[in-house]
């Protein structure tokens, strides 16, 4: 990125994105909602051309290219389907990345390469029934027997659990210490006494596999430890940290998808014999919109460039997640009082956006906690 | 089997919309895109690669600008590019282009030259055939098949009414219709392929040895423009169903009276 312009190689791969979410996203995005079931065809469309693997090097079986074209990506692909674009993101930037930034070597060959490269899918075990943003509460637990571990326990709303592979799942190895008493571990979808329940009925994103995971007695074999024992929480916040860059491009995508929306729909709406892009609150409001969104948008490319420039991103994945965030509740809430009755209604996408924009304030990492993050920084004590 | 595919950079005519006040048309932000019948024929020629093995080349006419539509095409698969680019060619009609063209296609190594059948934003359908022409090779026109059998070519020709299906030996042309082959998604992994490529760029310079100044740009292009308009919209017409032979024949006549015409 140079200055605040794209470069050429990242204009043509938004060209890509846009098109493919256009084209084989766009036209389920609404039956997927109203069916609450996530059609696994286009995840393995999104493998075939690279968008399971955009940041991760081509030796690895990733596409070689960098975080900001991911970030496109995942804006693209929630301007038209957030669902989709959380599968997308959870793939990339929770499960793969974190596995090709802790594994060891051989869980890399094992694990990494195929997610890397779109052959399997992942997902990402951390929050509880009761252990949510306190993370610390995990009560999970798996014991050391020998050459393995036992797993009990159970894990709720995990996203894209209902077609993964491979799971990145964190239990405690030891209560006594805390947050610095739990590990990660790698499992594989089938190990015995390991099963995926039902989806979680949920306000939005209704499209996408977010079930409960059950561990009995599941045993996983010690070389499934990623880090070493006592690592797991720091691998889960620092994998969060990058996550949060994709989830503030979600919130993002959503945003600018609604405003899409909205311009098309007051330029044909018509009432008291004006088109309603005509009245003046109509322009002002869709204005202050898009100054927002496009504030947003610089914020999530920050957060991208830090990551690929190896700076800090703690602090800009926070901000970038916070106001995006808010900038998706308030746009398209918005958006749907522009409709007015039309906008409340199913038959047009800005509802579907409205209730999708919500979660973006909470998974990953919710919106206090963002700003805990950002107040700790500035040393607010 | 070395696979050359021509294409143009146009402007995408689906997003050209009339000014509501003036009734013109609006070419500012207007996105330029890969032709569509062009963008086929690098499907096709990707596809006849995978069938026989080979390499696919781009070649296309146009300002520098037309860079981007080459890196689109080479993120798609194409192996590598040719971009013909001179100030000395502005203004040539198509069989100027042609002459231009088929001396850069001179340079390069072929067995087939896949071109588009026409262009969205000129519509002739002259400049694959002129190609032809120009380098004496065998052509065959609106192609909605191609397969390789051997060293040659099996390809269905598309007519109104009927289709035409024969064998042609290489070298030679196919125009290519959209039909031919839906094109495939660039890869995100291409398109870091595509920029690390370089793309040879041939200008007057480099073709002068294979050109006639007098038979490029303006001064060679033999072709006046006398009127441009935009064709009449048809009415969608009216279609009898089940009548017999005479009633039909009678419902024709008694609509040629109504419309003066007999």
């Amino acid at each position: 990125m140079v200055g605040f312009n794209l470069s050429k190689e990242h204009l043509l791969q938004q060209q890509l994105y846009r098109k493919f979410a256009e084209t084989e996203v766009k036209p389920k995005a609404a039956d997927m909602d109203e069916a609450e079931k996530y059609d696994v065809s286009i995840m393995d469309k999104m493998a075939k051309f690279g968008m399971l693997s955009i940041p991760f090097p081509k030796e690895d079986g990733g596409a070689g290219a960098d975080t900001l074209s991911y970030v496109l990506c995942i804006e693209e692909l929630a301007k038209v389907d957030a669902s989709t674009a959380t599968a997308c993101s959870v793939h990339t930037s929770l499960c793969t990345t974190a596995i090709g930034r802790f594994g060891t070597p051989e869980q890399k060959e094992k694990y990494y390469k195929p997610l890397a490269s779109g052959k399997k899918y992942g997902c990402f075990g951390l929050t509880e029934p009761n252990a949510g943003t306190d993370a610390a509460g995990q009560q999970t637990v798996a014991v050391k027997e020998g050459d393995h571990y036992v797993l009990n326990g159970a894990k709720i709303f995990i996203t894209n659990s209902g077609f993964s592979d491979i799971f990145l799942v964190f239990a405690m190895t030891d209560k006594s210490k805390g947050t610095k008493g739990i590990s990660a571990f790698i499992l594989e979808k089938g190990m015995p006494g390991f099963t995926i329940g039902k989806d979680i009925p949920r306000m939005g994103i209704r499209a996408a596999s977010n079930c409960e995971l059950a561990f009995e007695n599941v045993i996983v074999p010690a070389e499934n430890l990623m880090g070493r024992e006592g690592e797991g929480f720091k691998i889960a916040m620092q994998t969060l940290d990058g996550g949060r860059i994709g989830v503030a491009a979600i919130a993002l995508g959503i945003a600018q998808g609604a405003i899409n929306e909205t311009v098309k729909y007051v330029g044909e709406r018509k009432q008291f014999g004006k088109r309603i892009a005509q009245f003046q609150n109509t322009q002002f409001k869709l204005a202050e919109l898009q100054a927002k969104v496009d504030a947003a948008r610089l914020l999530v490319w920050r957060a991208a460039c830090a990551k690929d420039n190896h700076d800090p991103i703690s602090v800009p994945a926070a901000m970038a997640k916070l106001v995006c965030s808010d900038v998706a509740n308030e746009t398209t809430r918005t958006c749907v009082q522009l409709f007015g009755g039309y906008g409340y209604s199913r038959e047009y996408p800005v509802e579907r956006m409205m209730r999708d924009a919500k979660i973006t304030e909470i998974y990953e990492g919710t919106s206090e906690v963002q700003k805990m993050v950002i107040s700790g920084a500035m040393k607010i004590k | 089997m070395k696979i050359v595919v021509c294409i143009k950079q146009v402007p995408d005519t689906a997003e050209v919309k009339l000014d509501p006040k003036t009734n013109t048309l609006i070419r500012d932000g207007v996105p330029s895109i890969i032709n569509p019948d062009d963008k086929a024929g690098i499907e096709v020629a990707l596809r006849l690669k995978e069938q026989v093995g080979g390499t696919v080349t781009l070649v296309c006419m146009g300002p520098p600008q037309a860079d981007v539509a080459l890196r689109e095409a080479l993120a798609m698969g194409c192996d590598d590019a040719v971009l013909i680019s001179g100030r000395e060619f502005g203004g040539s009609d198509t069989l100027a282009t042609s002459t231009i063209i088929a001396a850069g296609i001179k340079t390069l190594d072929y067995d087939v030259i896949i071109t588009g059948r026409q262009a969205i934003d000129g519509d002739t359908a002259q400049v694959g055939p002129q190609i032809a022409e120009h380098l004496g090779i065998p052509q065959v026109s609106y192609a909605e098949e191609l397969t390789a059998d051997g060293d040659s070519l099996i390809v269905k020709r598309q007519f109104e009414d009927r289709y035409q299906k024969i064998r042609v030996k290489t070298p030679c042309l196919i125009t290519a219709l959209s039909e031919i082959a839906e094109p495939r998604y660039m890869t995100v992994g291409g398109t870091i392929d595509a920029y690390a490529k370089e793309i040879k760029v041939l200008g007057f310079e480099e073709l002068k040895d294979k050109l006639n100044p007098e038979h490029i740009g303006l001064k060679g292009s033999p072709t006046n423009v006398v009127k441009s308009f935009t064709k009449q919209a048809k009415g969608a017409g009216e279609v009898l169903k089940d009548a017999s032979a005479d009633d039909a024949v009678k419902a024709i006549i008694a609509k040629m009276e109504e419309k003066h015409i007999i």
